[in-house]
């Protein structure tokens, strides 16, 4: 029953993991400043509520959703909005957020939980709660839960999975959150399952976490977790893909181009699924998230729970980064991560890590592709990614988009195992980006033909 | 409205920000390194005359692709990769032992010449360098390229190890192996092919032939580094080399029953003898000139293993792993276009 469960393709990256796997989530004083973006998920930005000299207090939300596809944000301070206006934003550009300056009360909002146990709650209900509470996906995509947990009446979900897989290399925030908040995570689960109807409920751990496997394993012998099942995953990058995470545990493919909801799955991440039992039971919005703060320059690891808003610089400092030393500061992990480039950048909700590398990794000279294949093989899709860089780079796009450039989920196992060290990753968002493009002014030139 | 007081200038790029050690340079070490037991074996058996070759053809290679590169391309040196090393050994270990230096090394330059640097340097060549430098050896010089002596041993006290095969093949017509199962095989007489001395001789590589292909022990030794190494699969060497021996297992000449041992004598013989040891494990699986995917890997294999038992078989040379080799590199882009990886999620949505 516990057999390890794995997919086909994948790389086995050095994980670092050791520096911060034992160290238990310390919280982080909040800094003087948080800088809250309007947009930390995917989706339309949400409209700001809130306007410079404005009172607010911890959890009060300073922005309401721009549409259905899209999800509040709550001030994770006290204090006074000081600003309204442009500031670095972890994806490299300046957007919109709101500046609040500290009080140092930490003023809380009055919780606001459902009102009532959530067993005998409509699944509207919950999902009102959890759209108001500004969850979105906390394993990176950051896609508002809400819209997750709303499909369509003709998509009928009979397997809900919790993914603690945390494949990424450096990061332990899901690892610890595992341990530490165990109950919580089982209880966030049986939730999300109560709001889905499944009849499968799976929670899928990668085997080098065998501390968190057992204490996942000595909780679900008590009778209330024994809808929950535990699926021990092989380690391997990108075990906790979606698509992979739903190979590996029910054998379905999710069709090229299509959502989990088309084979009946639905994953959520572990620290959603805590998100999620926080606001239907003790009421409060996401406004703090657990970050692994690690890296060969960061003196002092640590797992921390940081308030969303937190400039990169003063969680770094915390930590006593070797700024000289440091040559790239991640968001994420190493493989999918967003290189930064302004240390003012906040920490949002989908932040899982935050690393200081003491190497570039790409000034290393490019040769030319040798055909070895080792991309081909070490694709989770299954793509051919040497080709599709051919093409992308001689700019051919319809090929690219024949050879399914599309499908690229961008995980960047190609890019790690190339002894060319081409930027392979480079070449697939390009080429999505221009197939994209291509796409839609087709569509736009079919539509006028139509008229 | 940034923060001025930023402390180091971060390096930005897309992801992965971390690598696989693994580059081109240490794949092109780890087959100079898979290629040195074969060489030990050339110089056991074949002496100084071998290494001289050996020590040419690399020198030229390397000096060929560096005159070019400076010269002509005007970018930095490319010889750090070792490819051009490789490709060295490999055209030496194709060669006959009396075969003149020079000839040696004109055949050098025309391999990374033209064979490699024409298309643009390593990466961008459609055939494998090495075999076209062989290749074109053999259209201007086939006198001198199969023209064979006999083995010669390093070491004087081994001298009274060369019998057997070499001597008896010797007797019936030229050195090779091959030849002499060509000859037997059209003269009905299979009586010379001693099985339990040519399994012997072959294995070691004492017998006649090209410096570096003789010894099937020695190739297998690195050969099993590089599958180690998972530089090199198994799919190429197991279709090329599987193919050949089934192909002259069932058309094995003899009459009758197939598992019968002078049905077997010859696919064995087949395999051991001649390049096809060198050219299934380390010449067809040149990563550059052959398919991208397993599957493309195993039919460009099976390609040339049919290839193989044809030129053997009815063809008027007694050896073909080579043009097997560089003919199917030519069907390369073709395999690759349909022996395509089946993507996860093919069912498209709502189709």
């Amino acid at each position: 029953m516990f057999g390890k469960l794995s997919f086909k393709g994948g790389v086995h990256p050095p994980y670092n993991k050791g520096q911060t796997a034992a160290l238990k989530i310390e919280i982080l004083p909040p800094p003087e400043k948080v800088i809250i973006p309007l947009s930390m998920h995917i989706g339309a930005p949400a409209k700001v509520i809130v306007k410079r000299g404005d009172k607010v207090k911890i959890g009060q939300p300073l922005t309401e959703p721009g549409g259905f596809v899209s999800s509040p944000t709550h001030s994770s301070v006290s204090g006074e909005v000081s600003s309204v206006g442009s500031f670095p934003h972890p994806l490299g550009q300046h957007l919109t957020a709101v500046e609040i300056t500290n009080d140092n009360n930490d003023d809380c909002i009055e919780p606001a939980p459902l009102g009532k146990d959530w067993r005998e709650a409509a699944p509207g209900e919950i999902v009102q709660k959890v759209s108001e509470s500004g969850i979105v996906g906390m394993g990176g995509a950051s896609f508002p839960t809400h819209v997750k947990l709303s499909p369509p009446s003709d998509k009928k979900i009979d397997t809900l999975i919790i993914n603690g897989a945390e494949c990424e290399p450096f990061l332990t925030a899901d690892h610890r959150l595992l341990l530490e908040k165990t109950d919580d995570i089982l209880c966030g689960t049986l939730i999300l399952r109560k709001i889905l109807g499944a009849q499968k409920t799976y929670i899928g751990i990668e085997d080098n976490k065998p501390d968190a496997i057992e204490m996942v394993k000595s909780k679900l012998s008590d009778s209330k977790f024994s809808d929950i099942k535990l699926t021990v995953l092989h380690t391997k990058y990108p075990q906790g893909g979606e698509k992979q995470l739903i190979n590996a545990i029910t054998k379905r493919e999710v069709p090229s181009g299509g959502l989990p909801m088309d084979v009946g799955c639905l994953v959520q991440n572990v620290g959603t699924a805590y998100a999620v039992l926080d606001a239907v039971c003790n009421g409060m919005p996401l406004y703090q998230r657990v970050v692994t703060v690690t890296g060969p320059t960061v003196k002092k690891p640590a797992n921390l729970l940081i308030r969303i808003g937190t400039p990169v610089k003063y969680v770094l400092e915390h930590c006593g980064v070797d700024f000289a030393a440091t040559k790239k500061v991640i968001m994420g992990g190493p493989m999918m991560g967003l290189a930064q480039s302004e240390l003012g950048a906040p920490v949002i909700k989908s932040t899982s890590g935050l690393l200081a590398l003491d190497e570039i990794h790409d000034g290393i000279r490019s040769y030319n592709c040798i055909h070895c294949g080792h991309c081909l093989k070490a694709c989770p899709i299954h793509l051919s990614p040497s080709v599709i860089a051919k093409f992308v780079d001689k700019s051919i796009y319809d090929e690219a988009d024949k050879w399914n450039v599309l499908d690229c989920m961008e995980c960047g196992s190609c890019a790690f195992v190339c002894p060319s060290k081409i930027n392979l990753i480079h070449f697939m968002k390009l080429g999505k980006f221009h197939v994209m493009a291509a796409r839609k002014a087709a569509a736009k030139k079919a539509e006028e033909k139509k008229e | 409205m940034a923060d001025e007081t930023q402390t180091p200038l971060l390096h930005v790029s897309t992801s992965p920000h971390i690598r696989h050690k693994e580059s081109v340079s240490s794949i092109m070490l780890c087959v100079v390194i898979a290629l040195v037991p074969a060489l030990a074996a050339s110089l056991w058996f074949f002496g100084t005359k071998a290494l001289l070759l050996t020590i040419v053809c690399i020198a030229f290679c390397v000096l060929t692709e560096w005159v070019i590169i400076k010269l002509m391309f005007k970018k930095p040196s490319t010889i750090g990769d070792f490819s051009a090393v490789v490709t060295g050994l490999l055209i030496a270990f194709n060669l006959p032992p009396d075969l003149p230096l020079w000839m040696a090394a004109a055949g050098s330059v025309f391999a990374i010449g033209v064979g490699k640097m024409a298309f643009g340097g390593l990466g961008n060549n459609f055939i494998n360098p090495a075999l076209a430098g062989r290749a074109f050896l053999m259209a201007s010089y086939p006198a001198a390229m199969t023209t064979f002596s006999k083995t010669q041993p390093f070491l004087k006290s081994q001298i009274g190890t060369i019998n057997g095969l070499t001597q008896k093949i010797d007797a019936i017509s030229s050195a090779t192996p091959l030849t002499a199962i060509k000859d037997a095989v059209l003269s009905g007489n299979l009586q010379p092919l001693d099985f339990q001395y040519a399994l012997k001789n072959l294995f070691i590589g004492n017998v006649g032939g090209c410096i570096g292909e003789t010894s099937v022990i020695a190739l297998l030794l690195g050969a099993i580094f590089l599958l180690y190494k998972r530089i090199i699969g198994f799919s190429v060497p197991i279709s090329y080399i599987g193919s050949v021996f089934i192909l002259f297992w069932i058309f094995n000449g003899t009459t009758g029953d197939l598992l019968a041992t002078d049905a077997l004598i010859i696919p064995t013989y087949h395999v051991l003898a001649g390049g096809l040891m060198l050219g299934a494990f380390f010449m067809a699986t040149d990563m550059v000139t052959c398919p991208i995917t397993t599957k493309g890997r195993a039919i460009f294999g099976i390609g040339c293993g049919i290839l193989t038992f044809c030129i053997r078989k009815f063809g008027g040379y007694p050896e073909g792993v080579s043009y097997s080799i560089l003919i199917m590199n030519l069907f390369v882009p073709l395999i690759d276009r349909y022996a395509r990886p089946k993507m996860y999620g093919k069912v498209k949505k709502n189709a």
